[in-house]
């Protein structure tokens, strides 16, 4: 079999249709933003009729070809998408080949798309998202790599190859290689090459995302429930709780994060069996939460209040110490939970570099919270609150959060984006997750060593990880910008 | 303002004791020692040799004592046989442990011996910190005059077209992590397979002699990550000042508009800015691993990984003094910074 170039035959008719509508938007770009310098901003002519009419001017012009130049490249990557979903093998090559494995992507994302545009007006933040185009991008960005890690991890629908087998003769192969002695059935390439291991790299950098949406979502909310728990009464009550909670604060903060990671993410650590104590403390606190958030709802109405509290408190109970306890942990203490109500074990490794992760965030989301809860306890409807009797936790939980939601929000799509990078980081120096692991962080960390012969193995999981880092990052700046509008 | 310096100094001496005292927790751990009796006595040995190794040097005793044994407060591990002393963990090698003085800490001086370098610790930092110091050089000098002149761009006409896409600039960088950045520029620039060739892809000849193609990517690569977010600090301290009063004064006395940018503006945008480019010194730290590890580079950060992946605790110990004390130092030094800076600020 011969194999595959970048764009196969279809390159032929799309590659010099999108050489020259890129060019077209970089020259656009430069000379709209070249004449917004040297013309006048829109000019108001007001007509006889006493109508007003706006005239752009030349730079309006440029603004507009800029417009048409983005739509040329948009519906240039959508033919490649497109037509590498219909066609052959060599008609599409490695792009087409790709195209095609992220069939229910596509699918998903464009219902998803269609289906948010047309509502957008019933949809309050999350539909303005869809008046930015940053915020569009950025949103995009991110929706690909949550249902890639959904299609791909939950229901099997998109890698070809086994992430961990390897193939004798695919070593460092570079991308678009044949495989050699495919049986029937099986994926007939390596659409992205083989690594130093012959592993195909195109369904381990598909795999990766599995991993990062695994991890860093839940760990971000879960430090996210620890700042909270903790920001808003060190905001609230102010004194020495204040004082205390934000030396702590700072204490981790100061701590370099490497320095930390490279304390905490060892094989040692985990046999002393410190990172259950720290799950066991820092995994306390979203339970606190969602107790104290329906205590302080329902404190007057005792029969509702029993009942909802009575549910949240059996079903995490139940999920926290599935989650602390360890029937196979090294210390007695993890073990006294009965088996039977263990629903699910976290291997030491994973657990570890989850509390890391939780343990590094809380602190800068306890120091967000409290700035805000500082702000806006001054406001009126604070002051009526306490006026009408409330307790503290009420007024913290029920006033105050709701109207910190704003920032948070945007706080917590940076946040994930970061949460990722530092998984990144972990895998790049091997902490943690294990060797044969198909994280982003651990593949890039596996390719770098022969970087400058075989450059793929290295490149398509650090694409990856740049492309969804940069959407939440986007996605964060679509929100506040749609925020702040209000 | 020195009650200010010195209740901030208090603090900071906390901290830094805290810290300090969770680094020296961590890294004396039952497990790390345990491997350390191995490494330095045998191999085999067995559990209760490893007991009685560590017993005869001190490292049972509990973790206060020995940290401030470690830290030169509480004098240090002796052991003595019929009154007379035969074994002294200040011993240096040539002197015997009777005359070995009673106090060898961090305060004295003696930050230990590194297993890994087989040299002691103190020159070992020097001379990493120097190769170190050397790279964070170059990155201030292309980062902070980049993220000022990105930023002072951006914030000049707020909403502008050259904001917006300087903004989505300054984002893209600070989406991009060092090690994806490095690993891309090592590809384009430095690949001997597809790349175009201009650099090198290690940097560890630069430690001897910097030239500009061994030593362009590593400082580009840590420049990159830190510029978007000064950049952006820059942005937003810009915009809030061209909306000022007496911006818009100047504006209807007629003075041009790159007058006003450049004479009235940026002076007081940059009060913002300083602070943010200390504040970011020690997250490079994080880059500065990341890169010496990725370019072969043997710094400071270079030693970090070294020490830590070879249970190496006094160099590990003497890693994290450096590294706490540089933060601490940046946050108090940013703080006083901004109080002069800025005569809005006065402290009573």
């Amino acid at each position: 079999m011969e194999p595959l170039t970048w764009t196969g035959n279809m390159g032929d008719v799309l590659d010099p249709i999108l050489g020259i509508s890129a060019a077209a938007l970089v020259v656009t770009s430069v000379l709209a933003i070249a004449l917004s310098f040297v013309t006048a901003s829109d000019r108001i002519t007001v007509n006889p009729d006493g109508t007003v009419a706006a005239q752009p001017g030349l730079s309006g012009l440029a603004t507009r070809a800029q417009g048409w130049a983005v739509w040329a490249v948009v519906a240039t990557v959508v033919a490649y998408i497109v037509t590498g979903m219909v066609v052959g093998w060599q008609g599409g090559g490695i792009v087409g080949g790709m195209a095609r494995a992220f069939t229910p992507v596509w699918i998903s994302l464009a219902l998803l798309f269609a289906a948010s545009y047309a509502y957008r007006r019933r949809l309050g933040l999350y539909g303005k998202l869809f008046d930015s185009s940053i915020g569009m991008v950025g949103f995009g960005l991110v929706m690909f790599w949550v249902f890639t890690a959904l299609w791909a991890g939950v229901f099997d629908l998109i890698y070809m190859h086994d992430p961990l087998s390897q193939v004798s003769g695919m070593k460092n192969e570079v991308p678009g290689s044949p495989l050699s002695g495919a049986e029937a059935g099986q994926y007939p390439y390596y659409l992205l090459g083989g690594d130093n291991l012959a592993r195909d790299v195109f369904s381990r950098m598909v795999l990766g995302s599995t991993i990062v949406m695994q991890i860093a979502p839940l760990a971000t909310l879960f430090a996210f429930m620890v700042g909270i728990t903790l920001g808003l009464p060190a905001g609230y009550y102010g004194g020495r709780l204040d004082t205390g909670l934000s030396f702590l604060a700072n204490l981790i903060l100061a701590f370099p994060v490497i320095l930390l990671f490279y304390l905490l993410v060892t094989p040692e650590i985990v046999q002393t069996g410190l990172p259950n104590y720290m799950a066991l403390v820092l995994f306390l606190f979203p339970l606190i939460f969602v107790g104290v958030l329906i205590n302080s709802r329902y404190r007057t109405q005792p029969a509702t209040r029993n009942l909802y509290l009575g549910i949240a408190m059996a079903v995490g109970l139940l999920l926290y110490f599935s989650l602390v306890m360890d029937q196979t942990a090294p210390k007695p203490l993890f073990r006294v939970w009965p088996g039977f109500l263990d629903l699910f074990d976290v291997s030491g490794q994973v657990l570890i570099v989850f509390v890391s992760v939780v343990f590094v965030n809380s602190p800068t989301v306890f120091r967000i919270v409290r700035g805000l809860t500082l702000d806006i306890k001054t406001r009126d409807y604070v002051a009526a609150a306490q006026t009408r009797g409330e307790t503290p936790w009420y007024i913290m939980l029920w006033e105050i959060l709701p109207n910190a939601r704003g920032p948070l929000i945007v706080d917590f799509c940076l946040r994930i984006g970061y949460t990722t990078i530092l998984l990144g980081t972990l895998g790049f120096f091997g902490l943690g997750l294990p060797p044969e692991s198909p994280d982003w962080g651990t593949t890039i960390n596996d390719g770098r060593r022969l970087l400058s012969v075989y450059p793929h193995p290295a490149i398509a999981p650090a694409l990856a990880l740049l492309s969804l880092v940069l959407g939440l990052n986007l996605l964060a700046d679509g929100l506040r910008e749609e925020s702040l509008r209000d | 303002m020195l009650t200010f310096i010195l209740r901030r100094l208090g603090v900071m001496i906390l901290t830094a004791l805290c810290l300090t005292f969770i680094v020296f927790f961590l890294t004396n751990l039952s497990p790390n020692l345990e491997k350390l009796a191995k490494q330095q006595a045998n191999n085999r040995m067995s559990d209760e040799q490893v007991v009685t190794w560590l017993a005869a040097r001190g490292y049972d005793d509990p973790v206060i004592v020995n940290y401030g044994r470690w830290l030169g407060v509480l004098p240090h591990f002796t052991r003595e046989e019929a009154g007379e002393v035969v074994f002294s963990r200040c011993a240096d090698p040539g002197m015997t442990a009777a005359e070995a003085p009673r106090f060898c800490g961090v305060l004295q001086g003696d930050w230990g011996w590194s297993t890994v370098f087989q040299d002691d610790v103190l020159a070992i930092l020097a001379e990493r910190g120097w190769q170190t110091a050397k790279l964070m050089f170059f990155v201030m000098l292309v980062m902070v005059p980049g993220a000022l002149l990105l930023g002072v761009l951006a914030g000049m006409r707020e909403g502008s077209k050259l904001d917006r896409s300087l903004s989505t600039v300054s984002i893209a960088t600070t989406a991009t992590p060092e090690y994806v950045s490095g690993v891309i520029f090592i590809a384009v620039f430095a690949s001997s397979a597809v790349g175009l060739k201009w650099f090198k892809g290690t940097a560890t000849s630069a430690m001897e002699n910097i030239t500009f193609e061994n030593f362009t990517l590593p400082v580009l690569t840590i420049a990159l990550y830190g510029m978007g977010y000064i950049a952006r600090m820059t942005r937003a301290s810009m915009t809030e000042v061209m909306t000022a009063q007496y911006i818009r004064t100047a504006r209807l006395k007629g003075v041009s508009f790159g007058q006003i940018v450049m004479k009235h503006a940026l002076r007081n945008a940059l009060i913002a800015p300083f602070t943010v480019i200390m504040l970011q010194l020690p997250w490079l730290l994080n880059g500065v691993v990341i890169v010496e590890t990725l370019f072969n580079y043997k710094g400071f950060g270079w030693t970090l990984v070294q020490a830590a992946g070879n249970n190496d605790i006094d160099l590990l110990l003497g890693v994290s003094i450096i590294s706490v004390v540089v933060v601490l130092a940046t946050q108090l030094l940013s703080d006083i910074g901004y109080v002069f800076l800025n005569p809005r600020i006065r402290i009573a």
